[in-house]
């Protein structure tokens, strides 16, 4: 039952929104359209990270391995990028479900704790990157369409002419968002919404909730507890294998020492939003918000630095980032002690 | 008998490891029957049921259920097939809703697969309402109390179409209204047809409900009857494996009813506010004395024992503590002036379960036991081994994790960890739930002596008998605030009971 | 001995009715003495491997660079040992050190404070940045005793901010300075063994001694094993807590000092970078639960060498390092389900 987004949650689809209206004051161009799709293009990648960890981290788990694993997977995926754009993607999701079922297999057999199994997975997928690429990264095919995947806009060949035209109009600018979506920026978007119907509207995510909200009550109750958590580090382990897709598409590239502290971020973008770390509650879309209002930071320093009036190196972003987790963080302490569970 | 039984259970083996946890133990349930399982602790009830639902395998022996041999894989396949379990702890989901909580595992779906929602809260809510609870079934379970948290648990079960309930220990969290509810929801299952299992410690209860009685000890069952046939103390004395005669001539408890000269007070406690739980609850303990502090579940005793402690904080009211007012803000404060609260939750409040018997029950002690910091353990272990004599601690050695002890030996690990201190007032919080029979008798019997010693004594209680018998003097807790008063003279089952339930005081 | 003992050489505890004295199958016993022994046997198995395999493994030379790559590890360890005993977890290890390695520079090239006597600005540029990384220990700690946030995410705050901390003071600039005085803690020997080997097996043994022997020690672990058992008897939970979170800062920046010592440079971009994993990771091979409560440091030492010397072994026969790494998490996943059977 997810008819309420929680207290956190709300807060920050406001903080986003917030950001956005500053920004906008702020900046000339922020809210243009190339700054909003740059912006969707650049974080459609965090985006599915986000999203896989945030169904791991209902089940009361977590996936340290998604950075090394979208590592892997852009290097698989651009070996394979000449023989196209099907095989690269199938590629580098492969690989991908491939690191999340032996999580998955670590972690319902073997019985270890999520954040040591998926730590191991991590050396694993980082060494394999790293033994597949010959510590060097690997370029990417450009005869192939594959590097759409990464810059290209999925509805571009449909755009009408006049669209671009001097006298488009606001149609025109609404139109030409539609147009220009890029590509990864929509593989994300349709990831979010099957993310949310197999939560909100299929057994499977009841179940991932319930056995975050218990795991011994829920074995009890009969859930095939197993069979769920697996299913969630698999999902994991895909959603970072396509964004390894999309990291080598987008910058030519499959990148074996990539993805270093992805995981961390993404646990980050779960918590902003609003999502239980120790599982039992979340929310998809929050998670969403949470990843574009990180994201969104660092535009902003990039913009202010523009504005020239004070000069941030591009290092604070870290810190107005930890910043940012921090009052959350405090905020869902002091929410949660109000109202005990 | 022409009736074929719908459960049967024969020779079933089962052991842990090396140690047997059921020794040809043996069960029948009739159709349409509420069968009574009682024993002591670790008498194999529980081992009974785990293998019974699937929740574990079994070493030997045969199970038919409704006419066929019967082996579930687990809880779930026992619950398709027609046996629900409501367990102990209730073992449900308290961040989702109560309609989750009722389909989890059986969602109602349509054709293309997706949840029915609407249909899920329309039937969450009729099967509720068939237990006369009408709640927001959207809200997050946890929203609710205990009670109504139990009642959906048996919801659940009931609503599997099942053929016989398991229901373990399932009134312990209820109080009396609720029991009756319940009794009420087993009378009706039994009107359908659905055949019982009812595993309770409160003998009490058995007799209002169940039909026949199994009892088990060690593993085995040693008696099958009619309920009406058995009286308590058979009762009692058969899962003690005693002559009746021995049991008779004990008592209920193990408390001297004789009187007891009491000294000055050592703790008054006044208006005390506590949350939303206790609004005003008065009580005073005199040195020697024991005073028993009672109240159905819910009325707050925990509470105000906890904000005595300093565990919790209060919000209104005055305590006085060996004459001087004061407010602990944290328990290590209120050790530091003498006091001692033995929690009701031994697992989660009171052992540290890795840890050996000696760090146990030197836990409060260390910081005296150490000479700048470091720990002293020449004297560390006279003093454990001298209590592990005093007290009758059975363990192998001092070096045993606290874990592989049983409840009994649990809580005189724990009771010892405050003896050690020297208190002068210790605040006991169910010291005997769960604990069998035997322990039970020398836990009470050491409490006596203590006060006896001088000790101040707060025992909180929900068996009656013991508050009657153990207490000197007695309070009582009616929705957060204290209602009566008894002494020794005064106090009674009926009287205190009435009190509890009417408030009128006595 | 009991729970929490110091060395994996003692019986550990738990191991249910399995080794209740008077029970001794032999097949029981001899499964039982490989796990409780099982880090230990693996070190010696790992040694004898290298000693028949590797060519020059038996010389001074081969264990000064082994202990030498472990030295940060371990020491970080220790204080992460500490955490995890009661139940935590400190990501932030990582940045710490690179706080600390960022700071101490400015004391000797005079950026941050101009003393005239060599010997008090290297003592300052010690004690300084190793006291920073402690009170931002100690910001870890109150976020978790506090608040009650949960470990992970209140020590993530800083595992992404504190780095950000370090690149802004220096500006992401590598500082590069040559101070053969401060960079003795790293470099120098003494009785042929380096400098850092020493500091490392000081801090082993004195926080191995206070786990085990102090009530501090005794109290991390009640806290780890049950925390409302613990707070119930009196034990100051939030101030344990601080505590080991204050340690855990200390260790770290004492290792970004060794860092940027052995390194004669300062790169706040990269020291201690992934610190936080490769220390969880010595813990956990060392026989540490992760959900705490029980605890050995010596184990952690154990633990690291195990990780080192499999990558030694593996480099040394010609395997590259990134094979090594896949290597190092079977290693890890093989260890910790050791453990985990030993509990079952």
């Amino acid at each position: 039952m997810n008819r309420h987004l929680s207290g956190a949650g709300v807060g920050v689809v406001l903080a986003l929104i917030a950001l956005v209206v500053f920004g906008a004051w702020r900046y000339d161009g922020f809210v243009s359209p190339y700054n909003i799709l740059t912006v969707l293009r650049y974080n459609s990648m965090f985006a599915l990270v986000g999203l896989g960890m945030c169904f791991v981290i209902m089940t009361g788990g977590i996936d340290l391995s998604v950075g090394s694993v979208a590592a892997m997977s852009s290097v698989v995926s651009a070996y394979l990028s000449p023989y196209g754009l099907v095989a690269g993607l199938v590629g580098g999701v492969g690989v991908g479900l491939i690191a999340g079922s032996l999580s998955g297999f670590i972690i319902t057999r073997m019985k270890l704790l999520p954040f040591i199994a998926t730590l191991a997975v991590m050396l694993a997928a980082s060494g394999t990157a790293l033994l597949l690429a010959n510590n060097q990264s690997v370029s990417v095919s450009y005869d192939t369409a594959f590097m759409t995947l990464g810059q290209g806009n999925l509805l571009a060949g449909f755009k009408p002419e006049w669209i671009d035209g001097e006298d488009a109009g606001w149609a025109g600018a609404a139109l030409g968002l539609l147009f220009n979506f890029p590509t990864p920026a929509w593989m994300a978007l349709v990831a979010y919404v099957i993310g949310s119907v197999l939560l909100n509207a299929l057994p499977f995510g009841r179940h991932v909730l319930a056995i975050g909200g218990g795991e011994e009550a829920s074995r009890l109750m009969g859930l095939p507890t197993d069979r769920t958590v697996f299913l969630a580090y698999l999902i994991s382990g895909g959603l970072a294998g396509m964004a390894g897709v999309i990291l080598a598409a987008q910058f030519g590239a499959g990148q074996p020492i990539e993805g270093i502290g992805w995981e961390l971020f993404a646990i980050a973008s779960v918590v902003v939003g609003g999502t239980l770390l120790t599982g039992g509650k979340g929310s998809i879309f929050a998670t969403l918000a949470g990843v574009l209002l990180l994201g969104l930071i660092f535009t902003i320093l990039n913009f202010e630095n523009g504005v020239g009036w004070i000069s941030l190196s591009a290092y604070w972003q870290s810190v107005v980032r930890g910043a940012f987790l921090l009052v959350v963080v405090i905020l869902q302490s002091r929410l949660a002690r109000r109202v005990p569970a | 008998m022409s009736v074929q039984p719908l459960l049967s259970m024969r020779g079933i083996d089962k052991s842990f490891g090396v140690a047997p946890a059921l020794i040809g133990a043996s069960l029948d349930v009739m159709p349409g029957e509420v069968m009574a399982l009682i024993g002591q602790n670790g008498a194999g009830k529980s081992t009974m049921i785990k293998v019974l639902n699937g929740y574990c395998g079994k070493d030997g022996g045969d199970i038919t259920f409704d006419g066929k041999p019967w082996a579930a894989a687990s809880p779930q396949a026992a619950q398709r097939s027609g046996v629900s379990t409501i367990f102990q702890e209730i073992n449900l989901i308290p961040f989702r809703s109560v309609t989750e909580n009722i389909y989890l595992g059986r969602e109602i779906r349509n054709a293309a697969g997706f949840l029915k929602w609407r249909s899920m809260h329309e039937g969450a809510r009729a099967l509720l309402a068939a237990f006369a609870v009408n709640i927001d079934v959207g809200a997050p379970l946890g929203h609710f109390s205990t009670a109504i948290q139990q009642m959906v648990a048996i919801a659940r079960a009931v609503s599997f179409n099942a053929k016989l309930v398991i229901m373990d220990e399932s009134t312990s969290s209820l109080d009396e209204q609720e029991v009756g509810v319940l009794f009420q929801t087993i009378r009706q299952l039994k009107a359908q047809g659905v055949s019982v299992i009812f595993v309770s410690h409160k003998l009490d209860e058995l007799y209002k409900v169940c039909d026949r009685v199994t009892v088990m000890r060690d593993g085995r069952t040693v008696a099958v009857a009619e309920m009406t046939e058995m009286t308590k103390l058979q009762l009692v004395a058969c899962m003690l494996g005693r002559d009746l005669a021995d049991v008779r001539k004990q008592g209920a408890t193990a408390f001297s009813t004789a009187a007891h000269a009491a000294g000055a007070e050592i703790l008054v406690v006044d208006h005390l506010a506590v949350g939303r739980r206790v609004s005003d609850a008065r009580l005073s303990i005199r040195k020697g004395e024991i005073v028993g502090l009672a109240g159905l579940l819910g009325s707050g005793r925990t509470e105000t024992a906890r904000a005595i402690f300093g565990a919790d904080d209060h919000q209104a009211g005055s305590i006085r503590y060996d004459g001087r007012p004061v407010r602990f803000r944290e328990p290590r404060e209120a050790i530091a002036a003498g006091l001692g609260f033995c929690s009701e939750d031994r697992k989660h409040e009171g052992i540290v379960p890795g840890m050996s018997v000696r760090e146990n029950l030197t836990l409060a002690l260390l910081p005296a036991l150490s000479r700048s910091g470091v720990v002293d353990e020449t004297r560390q272990r006279q003093i454990v081994d001298r209590f592990i004599k005093d007290i009758g601690i059975k363990c192998a050695s001092p070096e045993q994790p606290i874990r592989e002890l049983s409840g009994g030996n649990q809580q005189k690990v724990l009771l010892a960890r405050w003896l050690c201190m020297n208190p002068k007032l210790l605040i006991f919080d169910e010291p005997t739930r769960g604990i069998d029979v035997g322990a039970k008798a020398e836990i009470q019997k050491l409490i006596r002596r203590l006060a006896d010693d001088g000790l101040g004594v707060l025992m909180i209680s929900s068996e009656i008998e013991e508050i009657v018998e153990g207490a000197d003097r007695t309070f009582v807790l009616r929705d957060g605030a204290t209602v009566a008063e008894f002494d020794r003279s005064t106090a009674s089952e009926h009287a205190l009971m009435s009190v509890m339930a009417h408030g009128e005081g006595a | 001995m009991s729970v929490g003992v110091e060395s994996p050489l003692a019986p550990a505890p738990g191991r249910g009715k399995l080794t209740g004295p008077g029970i001794g199958q032999g097949g029981a016993r001899a499964a039982t003495i490989l796990r409780r022994f099982g880090s230990l046997i693996a070190l010696a198995a790992l040694i004898l491997l290298n000693l028949a395999l590797t060519p020059h493994f038996a010389t001074m030379q081969t264990l000064s660079v082994n202990l030498t790559q472990i030295c940060t590890i371990v020491i970080v360890g220790v204080g992460m040992t500490l955490v995890i005993a009661t139940g935590g977890i400190d990501l932030s290890v990582g940045s710490l050190m690179a706080i600390a390695g960022a700071l101490a520079p400015g004391f000797f090239t005079g950026a941050l404070f101009h003393g005239t006597n060599l010997y008090v600005n290297i003592a300052l540029s010690i004690i300084v940045p190793v006291g920073v990384a402690g009170l931002f220990g100690l910001f870890n700690g109150w976020l978790v005793s506090h608040f009650r946030i949960q470990p992970i995410i209140a020590t993530l705050v800083l595992f992404i901010a504190g780095r950000g901390i370090a690149q802004v003071w220096t500006n992401g600039d590598l500082q590069v300075f040559k101070m053969p005085e401060f960079q003795a803690i790293a470099l120098g020997h003494v009785l042929g063994v380096p400098f850092q080997v020493w500091i490392m097996l000081a801090l082993v043994v004195v926080s191995a001694w206070i786990l085990r022997r102090t009530v501090f020690g005794r109290q991390i672990l009640a806290v780890g094993g049950n925390e409302p058992a613990a707070r119930l008897a009196g034990v100051p939970v939030s101030r344990v807590k601080r505590l080991v979170y204050v340690a855990s800062g200390l260790c770290s920046g004492i290792a970004g000092l060794i860092v940027i010592a052995m390194n004669s440079a300062a790169d706040a971009n990269l020291i201690g970078m992934g610190m936080e994993l490769d220390a969880i990771a010595a813990v956990a091979v060392g026989g540490t639960l992760l959900s705490g409560g029980r605890a050995t440091i010596v184990g952690t030492l154990i633990g690291a060498m195990i990780i080192q010397l499999v990558r030694y072994t593996l480099l040394a026969n010609g395997v590259p390092d990134s094979a090594a790494l896949i290597a190092k998490a079977v290693l890890i996943v093989f260890a910790v389900w050791l453990q985990r059977q030993e509990r079952a």
